[in-house]
């Protein structure tokens, strides 16, 4: 029984990491760069959502809607004044500014709302959780949910990509910039997009994450955001369905070694099994393995 | 190659700095104008994940010293310096050194212990009086004459708790969940644990998160699992809702038992206060007091501030007052220097100085710097604090 | 190490003449640096000039300036992205504090203290990076910068659950995941999450100033010597370098364990600054810092990166007049001058503004830079497109 509710506990954690890590992917397989930013990005939508909740009296669904849309014009945003102005010029000045967009949005975070924390409503309030096996398992509606959207959105972005016109254009400038913009595709929309969906999830991760864990401060997107990305680097980044299976054994993993080998050591044991798991299959586990070209 | 353009880095660098030092030079000079008041510095973190309990410290003080200087302007003025130090030593004593450079005079905090422990090695070598107001490890005050804390000490409270326990809840199964990467928590929970054995009992399980740890599940079954009936969460108010809430969920519902740093719970924008029920702390002080000052303190401070005052503000509120009463039984003037100040005080607080204040009637410090107050055990009912 | 380095030396001075000419160029400028900052501080601090805030910095400034230049052996020479830094300087650090604590009874002498502290504090991170770098060898890009992250994370992982105490006899006592029975507080050497508390501060600028000189010397080496020439080829170009028979694993494991050794040299050096120490400290945000330094002072410069590492220390200091808005400004400076460091556009402009305004450079010497500047982009640019493939 015990097994059960870790593995429920696991699988719900696990899918908050997954949503998270699907916005780092996505915008990693169109721009190649690891943007630091999003986990900030899911704090800010958290926040949005609760004051338009809290504040505004709005419905919790609808506040999520805003919410969406408040951290899709800020992804948009970010990616238009911090990271465009440095594309091509290598990676790793972009990750510094994005670092910097990180500090910058949690330390706006504190200056709108303030350093104390606040409580986040569930989005699942007032729904009963089920009780198993004798009230010994009891599954809270907030992680069916949690997981029930991750698997939905994780299908729902896998016929975009592959579907879509917008979806194979994005694909064909994460392959080759270069050639994607001969072929007639607009790079810049192509990779506003990916910043506009990745950040607009950031927001769902957001709301789904504070309503199971729900202390709202403005680091609250900092730990699950670097775990997110050890979740994508962890399934191969830029591949979808590896964020989503990065995210899910991340989560298994840390709750099971907290539960069965020790609460301590915990963080050792999940970063331990990731350096394991890259040293068998150097690129993720569903990662592509790219051939160097001489 | 690079040539070009780390020549361009450079002068952005040099310009930008040249600019920001510049626009210093006016600020230092300011303090002196001021004449007759007594220059408090104020260290904290007010930025990052520690920026609740540096705010409310530095929120705290300001409002003691702006009652001060308004019931009384004609007799000794005080001003305030607060420098943020991110909860970092590095940053604490970066604070501590730009606070003596404006001109202060007496130093309340730094807020945390690693900072405090820092800061007061300088103090020491600098003469600075110190008055932590939350700085709660032993560590702080440990081998420094001129370093006193106005809270309880970790290890008081470890055992307190635990004395606190074995005599209300004797046949209780203590289960505990504390931050093992935390100064305070660890403090408490190693002495507590230890006075637990002494009384020849055992905890039956103890678990640990750390920094940024969001799903209590796997503790919390553990705890279960254990039998565990009494839960110590020697934690800070933020993480606890969270545990508070996950327990709700899953069904289990033990008795709840914190420290001063679970002040603050009820609080929180949004806490559903019904999960609080019941839950016993070690606080010295209530916002819901009755006392007719606690009473006046926690509706200034909501006035001011829009919140209700956690035991962080009300520390660093009665922090100001002490010095102030002390000060004023020196004799000194506003005009005495840094290490004059110093001595007087460390006289007046290891002599018969008694202060008075919200978080107790009477405190006293003992050689150690380590204040000797009595602690409140109280309950949470009805969403509020209860004495016992 | 030190034989094969004076080795490499010579064989530069015979080999290389013209890139000697450009190495020494940039070994003057560094130590240059090192030693006018020195002087000027020291002077500063004498007359009265510089405020306690910035006399307090001194130390910090050197520790970072020695981090930065150990990483830049990682991430510039060698082109690995490495965040697990600060895991080296926090392994470092501990032995460090442990070693001058059993040393403090029996060696009076603080310096002696502090280098046979330095000394152990490098060796056990080159452990430590020897360890960490294996599984590096077979990693590229994003995934050998996870698998540092990882480190990082783990080593201070292993901080929180490290007891250390003494003895009445001075014997070191050692406990793992619980705190040591019956010890007095006062002979706890590192307690945990708590970190190590009560240390005797002898960290000087001096000693800092000598400590970022030898790890200058030591990057500057490595960059110029034989080896170093072959880690930057198997940068520029793995393949052509394996073609050539260079022993890539060899030479990247190299660079790794002589930068984690460096840095907790650094380590050593920055906990012996204060009175006490938390692992804390280590997280990522430091590993992330020191990368910022690296890169804002140029990928691969290492004066570049001295002098970024010490405006980025003193800029967070010089913003406290902003006061609730320090960190949201340090954000913004952040960002501004990656932009105008990293865009192309913005950056010719700079430069061209510059040149106008220069009244030292000669007007042939300027066209000459122009024409250099249209290279290095193209350079930079080839080689941003290596690193993203």
């Amino acid at each position: 029984m015990n097994f059960l509710s870790s593995l429920i506990s696991g699988l719900s954690l696990g899918s908050v990491y997954a949503i998270i890590a699907l916005g780092y992917t996505m915008v990693y397989g169109i721009s190649k760069m690891l943007n630091f930013a999003h986990g900030d990005v899911i704090m800010i939508g958290a926040y949005v959502s609760f004051i338009m909740s809290m504040h505004l009296g709005m419905n919790g669904w609808l506040a999520l809607l805003v919410a969406m849309f408040v951290c899709t014009c800020l992804g948009v945003l970010i990616e238009r004044l911090a990271y465009r102005p440095l594309r091509g010029t290598g990676s790793l000045a972009v990750l510094i500014t994005a670092i910097g967009v990180s500090y910058f949005l949690q330390n706006m975070a504190l200056l709108i709302w303030g350093a104390n924390p606040r409580i986040f409503t569930s989005l699942f309030n007032g729904m009963a959780p089920i009780h198993a096996a004798g009230g010994q398992l009891n599954i809270s509606a907030e992680s069916i949910f949690t997981i029930a959207a991750n698997i939905i959105i994780m299908i729902v972005l896998t016929l975009f990509v592959n579907k879509t016109k917008a979806g194979k254009a994005m694909r064909a400038v994460s392959e080759d910039n270069g050639a994607a913009q001969l072929m007639g595709i607009n790079v810049n929309q192509s990779i506003s997009l990916t910043f506009a969906i990745g950040s607009g999830l950031a927001a769902v991760a957001g709301v789904l994450m504070c309503s199971a864990y729900p202390v709202l401060i403005p680091t609250t997107g900092a730990m699950p955001g670097i775990k997110a990305f050890t979740a994508a680097v962890f399934g191969g980044i830029g591949s979808i369905p590896g964020a989503m299976i990065g995210g899910l054994i991340l989560g298994i993993i840390e709750i099971f070694s907290r539960a069965y080998i020790s609460t301590e050591l915990a963080d050792a044991i999940v970063f331990g099994c990731l350096i394991v798991v890259l040293l068998v299959r150097p690129t993720g586990l569903l990662g592509k393995k790219v051939h160097e070209k001489v | 190659m690079k040539k070009t353009w780390t020549k361009v880095v450079v002068v952005a660098l040099s310009c930008m700095m040249a600019f920001v030092m510049a626009s210093c030079g006016g600020g230092g000079g300011s303090s002196d104008a001021e004449g007759g008041a007594l220059h408090i510095g104020v260290i904290g973190p007010f930025t990052g994940g520690a920026a609740l309990y540096g705010t409310a410290v530095k929120n705290g003080a300001e409002l003691a010293v702006n009652e001060i200087n308004a019931n009384n302007p004609d007799g000794l003025q005080l001003v305030m310096d607060a420098q943020d130090d991110e909860h970092d030593a590095e940053k604490s004593v970066n604070a501590y050194n730009k606070l003596v450079d404006d001109g202060m005079q007496v130093l309340i905090g730094p807020t945390t212990s690693t900072p405090a422990t820092a800061v007061a090695a300088e103090a020491d070598a600098n003469r600075t009086f110190l008055l932590t107001p939350s700085g709660s490890s032993p560590d702080v005050t440990a081998g420094h004459d001129n370093v006193f804390q106005l809270c309880f000490s970790d290890p008081n409270q470890g055992i307190a708790s635990a004395e606190y326990m074995a005599a209300n809840f004797a046949d209780a199964k203590v289960g505990v969940i504390y931050k093992n990467d935390d100064n305070y928590s660890t403090g408490i929970y190693n002495k507590f644990n230890a006075e637990w054995e002494a009384q020849g009992k055992k905890v039956v399980a103890a678990e640990t998160f750390t920094d940024g740890v969001t799903d209590f599940s796997a503790q919390l079954n553990s705890l279960k699992n254990a039998g565990a009936d009494l839960v110590f969460l020697p934690i800070y108010y933020d993480a606890a809702s969270n545990i508070l809430t996950q327990a709700d969920k899953m069904g289990y519902a033990p008795k709840f038992f914190g420290c001063d740093g679970m002040d603050g719970i009820l609080s929180m924008e949004g806490f559903d206060t019904s999960l609080a029920e019941g839950l016993m702390l070690l606080t010295p002080f209530t916002p819901y007091s009755e006392d007719a000052k606690s009473k006046a303190f926690t509706e200034a401070y909501q006035e001011a501030y829009g919140e209700l005052p956690i035991q962080f503000a009300a520390d660093s509120y009665d922090c100001v007052y002490a010095i102030y009463d002390a000060f004023q039984k020196t004799g000194l003037d506003a005009s005495a220097s840094m290490a004059d100040i110093c001595e007087a005080l460390i006289a007046q607080f290891t002599g018969d100085f008694v202060a008075s204040g919200i978080t107790a009637d009477e405190m006293k410090w003992n050689a150690n710097g380590e204040v000797e107050k009595t602690p409140k055990v109280c309950e949470i009912q009805d969403g509020k604090y209860v004495e016992k | 190490m030190a034989e094969r380095l004076l080795k490499s030396v010579s064989v530069r001075a015979l080999k290389g003449a013209k890139r000697g000419g450009q190495y020494r160029r940039e070994a003057m400028i560094a130590y240059g640096i090192l030693i006018v900052g020195y002087l000027l501080l020291q002077l500063g601090a004498a007359t009265g000039l510089i405020g306690m805030n910035l006399q307090g910095q001194f130390v910090p400034i050197c520790v970072y300036m020695s981090l930065a230049i150990s990483l830049n052996l990682v991430v510039g020479i060698s082109g690995e992205l490495s965040l697990g830094h600060a895991g080296f300087m926090a392994a470092g650090a501990f032995t460090g504090v442990v070693v001058t604590r059993v040393l403090e009874g029996s060696l009076g002498f603080a310096p002696a203290r502090l280098i046979i502290a330095l000394i152990a504090a490098a060796f056990v991170a080159a452990i430590a990076g020897f360890i960490i770098g294996i599984p590096i060898l077979g990693l590229r890009g994003d995934y050998l910068a996870i698998v540092t992250l990882a480190f990082g994370e783990i080593i201070r992982n292993f901080m929180n659950v490290i007891y250390f105490g003494l003895d009445k006899n001075g014997h070191l006592l050692f406990s793992f995941n619980h705190a040591i029975d019956g010890l007095e507080d006062a002979n706890r050497v590192i307690t945990g999450p708590i970190g190590a508390t009560g240390i005797t501060k002898i960290a000087t600028f001096t000693g800092a100033t000598l400590l970022t000189a030898f790890t200058l010397f030591v990057v500057l080496n490595i960059k110029n010597s034989k080896q170093g020439r072959a880690i930057m080829a198997i940068r520029d170009n793995r393949i052509a370098g394996e073609s050539i028979g260079l022993d890539v694993k060899k030479y990247k494991l190299m660079a790794f364990v002589v930068s984690a050794a460096l840095a907790g040299m650094a380590g050593c050096m920055f906990g012996q600054n204060y009175s006490t120490l938390a692992p804390v400290k280590f997280n990522f945000n430091t590993s992330v810092l020191i990368l910022v330094f690296v890169v804002l002072g140029g990928i691969g410069n290492i004066w570049g990166s001295m002098i970024a590492a010490a405006l980025l220390t003193i800029l967070p200091e010089a913003l406290r007049q902003f006061s609730d808005y320090r960190m949201l400004t340090y954000a913004i400076v952040l960002i501004l001058v990656m932009i105008c460091t990293y865009n192309p556009a913005i950056k010719a402009r700079i430069t061209g503004i510059m040149a106008k305004i220069n009244p030292f450079k000669k007007p042939k010497d300027g066209g000459g830079k122009t024409g250099g500047r249209k290279t290095g982009g193209s350079k930079s640019k080839k080689k941003s497109g290596k690193e993203e493939a």
